[in-house]
């Protein structure tokens, strides 16, 4: 009962801030227009046609055409998904790993969370932009390898997260009533920890995943992204740069995709955080 | 204070000791090492060997370790796989492009964000403060090369007002800040948006506090409220997240760098890694991170200069 009203109440509080609902519907829409890239696009995104090298925008091609020839909107609505699977996937790898660090860290304490948090400040002193490039210096470029690179870099963020939650959930009377009745550690964890540090990582996922989304594209500018011919917002911009004089649209429009996707999550994140954090609430 | 200082100083020292061996290891399991980035795939195995035997690689790794911590004990970062010059010259070369953009960066960021902050909380909810709030979420979600290609596009290629690409002449004070102006704007723009956020929402904490609201109650003008009373207070947590932000700006400064071909750190970062240049990659690395720790120890510091009630042993 108490749960459905804190639901009912989340969603309204979330409804009532119209500017989270224009990132949900901003993002509904992107994730769509991703997910039927390969129906929707007008041509394929790696095919070649130097006749129509950095051909202007036009109705027969949006976004214009790069110096292959290739559609620049049909490039850029394919772009989207290595963009979403980047971003949400190394959220995903990020939480597997970090959540029970960091929850471990919390809940033990002693010497499991000097370890955890002296290796977070460690690997929290790199800027995530410089950590990424570390990491796809080593293991070449590749989507999978992408995710993996933000992915570890957001891990020390996430179980820092995470160990700040279970340290300020473990005086609490119910888990305290758990472990007086006789409940093992692992069961603690797992039945009252886990679900109610939840919400709080949650809050932050939606903005995690704008920063992924960011760290990729910076990633592909610098050139160390998914292999071409494969698009990518990141690569395509600097691609583009090059060419700023002549053909200006190159670098515009898929620094425009990347600017409304990451804007999307972070209206939503801010709704979120609203919703957290009630001083703030506009 | 002063024991704390020096303690908190001292801490770096191990702290970027073990950032230098990860990133000394981490590198060093790269396939295809310096000497295959030199000579190209085509290189014969001999020639491989005998570069990787000039370059000091062919030892094993741990004795290469111990040659490279010894030589930083001596103060020398050793010389770059592929220039053969001193790697500490390079940095020397470059140092001053990067310092000049991220302290104009984070000069612009504070001067612009913290006003935009304040202006915002104290007309909450009206339209200032709607267009200051969407403004900063613009700010934070446009990547730094998408502003910085924009406002390359706008006043460098259409309205011919700055340079393209370059760093200009580091003795000529004119033609440094005339090439710094428009990455300096990308760069201070983004810490304006993280800023001015953070700012607005420290700012609303503070007015909701019960000492705003005695000093209103005994009749002190509304401007001693906001200035004496609010602010200095609002002002401390902004200045902690500054340092929190020095990763932000520091990653920000290397795309920036790169989108304006400013012959700086995180330009030479990115050659060296498309190089291999292990000597100079790790070299800068720990020059980021150790830059990251220094501006978040200075920002504690200054917490406990701002706020009196904070006493550090």
């Amino acid at each position: 009962m108490a749960q459905a009203v804190r639901k009912g109440l989340i969603l309204y509080t979330f409804r009532r801030n119209k500017t989270s609902v224009v990132g949900v519907v901003m993002a509904i829409i992107i994730v769509c227009l991703a997910i039927l890239a390969p129906w929707i696009s007008p041509y394929d995104p790696i095919d070649q046609n130097v006749k129509l090298q950095y051909s202007a925008p036009s109705l027969a091609h949006l976004c214009g055409t790069d110096g292959y020839g290739r559609d620049e909107f049909s490039r850029i609505l394919w772009g989207a998904r290595v963009s979403l699977v980047v971003g949400i996937g190394s959220v995903l790898f990020s939480m597997v790993f970090g959540i029970p660090l960091g929850v471990i860290a919390g809940y033990k304490g002693g010497r499991a969370d000097s370890v955890v948090s002296r290796f977070n400040d460690i690997f929290m002193s790199f800027p995530i932009v410089i950590f990424g490039l570390l990491i796809l210096a080593i293991m070449g470029p590749g989507i999978v390898k992408i995710i993996i690179a933000i992915g570890v870099a957001l891990t020390p963020r996430i179980a820092r997260l995470a160990r700040g939650s279970t340290l300020s959930l473990k005086e609490m009377p119910y888990i305290e009533a758990a472990r007086a009745v006789g409940q093992s550690d692992t069961k603690i964890i797992i039945l009252h920890v886990l679900p109610n540090i939840f919400g709080d990582i949650l809050v932050m996922g939606a903005l995690w995943i704008a920063t992924a989304i960011i760290v990729e594209a910076s990633l592909s500018f610098i050139g160390l992204g998914v292999r071409p011919p494969t698009p990518s917002w990141g690569s395509m911009i600097r691609a583009g740069l090059d060419q700023l004089t002549n053909a200006p649209w190159l670098s515009m429009f898929p620094g425009l995709a990347i600017f409304l996707t990451v804007f999307s999550f972070n209206l939503i994140a801010d709704g979120l955080r609203d919703i957290a954090d009630p001083k703030l609430r506009g | 204070m002063f024991q704390y200082t020096i303690r908190r100083t001292l801490l770096i020292i191990p702290t970027l000791w073990a950032v230098v061996t990860v990133v000394f290891f981490l590198i060093r399991i790269v396939p295809g090492g310096p000497a295959v980035a030199a000579l190209g795939t085509y290189a014969t195995e001999e020639q491989i060997r005998t570069l990787e035997h000039q370059m000091g690689l062919d030892k094993p790794v741990v004795v290469q370790y111990v040659t490279f911590l010894a030589d930083l004990c001596r103060g020398s970062l050793g010389k770059s796989l592929i220039t053969q010059r001193p790697v500490a010259k390079e940095i020397a070369q470059a140092l001053p492009y990067t310092i000049d953009l991220t302290v104009a960066g984070m000069v612009l960021g504070i001067l612009m964000g913290v006003p935009i902050g304040i202006f915002c909380a104290l007309n909450r909810n009206k339209t200032p403060d709607y267009l200051g709030r969407v403004g900063s979420l613009v700010g934070i979600s446009m990547p730094e090369f998408y502003l910085g290609i924009l406002l390359m596009y706008v006043f460098a290629v259409k309205l011919d007002l700055f340079p393209v690409i370059g760093g200009g002449d580091l003795r000529d004070w004119g033609s440094r800040l005339y090439h710094l102006v428009l990455p300096a704007f990308t760069l201070g723009i983004v810490m304006t948006a993280f800023i001015s956020r953070m700012t607005r929402s420290s700012m609303l904490n503070v007015i909701g506090e019960d000492y705003v609201r005695t000093a209103r109650a005994k009749g002190v003008s509304e401007r001693m409220v906001i200035y004496k009373h609010a602010l200095r207070n609002a002002l401390i947590p902004t200045t902690t997240v500054i340092g929190l932000y020095a990763g932000i700006l520091m990653g920000g400064s290397v795309l920036t760098e790169i989108v304006y071909s400013r012959p700086g750190l995180g330009k030479m970062m990115v050659f060296a890694v498309k190089d291999r240049d292990y000597m100079t990659l790790q070299t800068v690395i720990v020059i980021f991170s150790a830059a990251v720790f220094f501006l978040n120890l200075v920002t504690d510091l200054l917490y406990a200069l701002i706020d009196p009630r904070i006493e550090y042993h």
